[in-house]
């Protein structure tokens, strides 16, 4: 049996999901819902004989219990409206967008919060990809005193709802650090990158601690990784972690995407639509 | 008479050379001079402007709160403005930063990326606060699509659009084409930030007066980024004598620029050869240190370098390319 699944926002986002959710199969996506029928992703998916619809979250007002879960990829202050509704008819959110209504999920530490939750938040792309490594990191550091995470994003991957939202992925990505590092002093920034060819989606992870284990640190942060490969195909360590001259740890990850909808240097759309489907498969594990 | 309104960035800007170091006393110092000799607006921030404070750009001894106090109590008839960045800071700095008494905000993005600075212009328009929009490394776009970017801020609120010179490689041609469509092409006001690499700094900034600018930056002594801004002392006789009106006392100014050397200014900034290439290539100012430290790494020549970073169009934030492309050269 598969999963019935609708998306909700047409961008960036939810193209490439769309495309992602059609390669598996265990998702069967019964609408895909914007509100303009000659978006770039309306006509994708009609072309892939997808139901589309430019109603908005009307669409699910008008048919409700129309599936078991939304992907909201919409912006953070309209996810918040479109949750109410969810939640009364009974729709599990797997939320794209820093909205912060849900409680925090990252596939690779507690994906089973699906199972119990009306809606979970996939958090942020520099989220996504830091904290697997920070969660890891953090068993091996006593004391730690300070967590930066610094990502850098091409300029053609980040659509308007990302450009305005821009203080909600700070605001959401520091919490989250807090939420699976217990650090509270925390620093994110975003750089978006117009250079050409287009930068990939690199994020570099600073960590200030009394103490680290460095033993076999780097041999459990790779083994990791080939974890995560499983679920984010072009996840890499291309900084191993290393003390620098002020104790600093340092290291540095870089995701490409598998060039679904926008190219692969679009790491950043890749890896929080791959977490979400990766969420999904838990969800049709219970069923 | 003219009138141009000059902003300070001495203890912004200045901050990049030092390693965003400047002292609390230093800030109270020049802000005493500033505000009697009559500056307009003084610019006071770590380095990349509010909550900028970093392990990746470098970590500042004080903070936001301590420097912008300090400032504005020392400010009686000068406005306080700071540079602000979206992606580095939020609209919850701006609003601690409303709070410590800043009246000036300019909100600065990539010269390519103006609708990242929608949400924070949007606020802080609506807070009442002057608000500008900065686009920086501006030299790495053409002056019809600098004029696209400047017009997406002013749709937002922006009062005056201030056009960086990051990386120091405008000629005053490039400049007097700039300021001109800026002023033709959008109904607010027009600013320039020089930098001097190809040591026109100050031809540029009375250029851009000529045509009309209203904001011109400068810098006491030239304090600032790589090889450094348009000198204030050298800045104010010029525009003077070109018939400007600045309202700062020039012999408050002159005096001062002798004594920021025993409180602020190490070093007064120089165009180094590097710096020359750096504007020459159109890279960031900030790439110099690690230029240097990749060339002697793999033993290649800075020059050889900086040319194959231009090729690759590389812009700020590449800092983890340089090594990378030294390496690459030296197995040619």
């Amino acid at each position: 049996m598969k999963i019935k699944a609708a998306i909700l926002g047409t961008g960036n986002i939810g193209t490439d999901l769309l495309l992602k959710t059609l390669k598996t199969d265990f998702i069967e996506i019964v609408a895909f819902v914007g509100r303009r029928l000659d978006s770039d992703g309306m006509i994708i998916a009609k072309s892939k004989g997808v139901n589309i619809s430019d109603q908005g979250i009307n669409y699910f007002i008008n048919n409700p219990k129309c599936c078991d879960v939304v992907y909201d990829c919409t912006s953070a202050s309209d996810a918040q409206e479109h949750a109410k509704i969810f939640k009364k008819q009974g729709i599990k959110v797997i939320d794209l967008t820093p909205a912060k209504v849900g409680d925090m999920c990252v596939p690779d530490i507690n994906s089973e919060i699906i199972l119990t939750d009306s809606n979970v938040n996939m958090i942020t792309c520099g989220g996504q990809a830091s904290m697997p490594m920070l969660y890891l990191l953090s068993k091996h550091c006593k004391g730690l005193e300070y967590i930066e995470i610094v990502s850098q994003i091409a300029s053609k991957s980040a659509g308007m709802a990302t450009r305005i939202n821009v203080d909600n992925y700070i605001n959401t990505t520091r919490k989250a650090i807090t939420k699976f590092t217990g650090c509270n002093n925390t620093k994110v920034i975003l750089n978006l990158n117009p250079a050409e060819p287009c930068v990939d989606m690199q994020t570099t992870i600073f960590v200030k601690t009394k103490d680290i284990d460095f033993k076999n640190l780097t041999e459990k942060l790779l083994d990791k990784i080939e974890e995560l490969k499983t679920y984010i195909p072009y996840y890499e360590l291309v900084l191993p972690p290393t003390m620098n001259e002020n104790g600093i740890v340092v290291l540095s990850i870089r995701v490409k995407g598998t060039g679904d909808y926008l190219p692969e240097y679009a790491g950043n759309l890749d890896i929080i639509n791959c977490a979400a489907i990766k969420v999904t498969e838990k969800l049709k594990e219970s069923l | 008479m003219k009138k141009i309104i000059i902003t300070d960035s001495s203890l912004r800007d200045g901050n990049h050379s030092v390693k965003h170091t400047i002292s609390l006393d230093s800030i109270e110092k020049y802000c005493q001079f500033a505000d009697k000799a009559g500056i307009p607006i003084v610019e006071v921030g770590h380095g990349n402007g509010l909550a900028a404070s970093s392990l990746l750009i470098g970590k500042s001894p004080n903070t936001d709160k301590e420097m912008l106090t300090v400032a504005r109590k020392n400010l009686k008839n000068s406005k306080l403005g700071v540079h602000t960045i979206p992606g580095l800071s939020t609209i919850d700095d701006a609003k601690l930063a409303v709070d410590y008494g800043v009246d000036v905000f300019r909100v600065a993005t990539h010269c390519t990326e103006a609708t990242l600075s929608k949400s924070h212009i949007e606020y802080l328009a609506k807070t009442g606060k002057t608000v500008y929009g900065v686009l920086m490394m501006s030299a790495l776009i053409s002056a019809d699509e600098l004029v696209e970017q400047a017009k997406i801020m002013e749709s937002y609120g922006a009062e005056a659009i201030i056009i960086m010179d990051s990386t120091g490689t405008y000629l005053p041609k490039d400049v007097e084409e700039r300021i001109r469509k800026l002023k033709a092409y959008t109904n607010i006001k027009v600013g320039f930030h020089a930098h001097n690499n190809l040591g026109c700094a100050i031809a540029n900034s009375l250029v851009a007066a000529e045509c009309g600018a209203d904001l011109i930056d400068a810098c006491i002594r030239g304090f600032g980024a790589g090889a450094g801004n348009a000198p204030l002392e050298l800045l104010l006789p010029v525009l003077e004598k070109s018939g400007f009106k600045t309202g700062i006392d020039f012999k408050k100014t002159i005096k001062e620029a002798d004594k920021v050397m025993d409180y602020l200014i190490p070093e007064v900034p120089i165009t180094t050869p590097i710096n020359v290439l750096t504007g020459l290539t159109r890279l960031f100012s900030g790439f110099e240190k690690p230029i240097i430290k990749a060339s002697k790494l793999y033993g290649v020549e800075y020059s050889s370098l900086i040319f194959e970073l231009g090729n690759r169009k590389l812009v700020a934030g590449q800092e983890d390319l340089i090594l990378e492309v030294a390496q690459k050269l030296k197995n040619k």
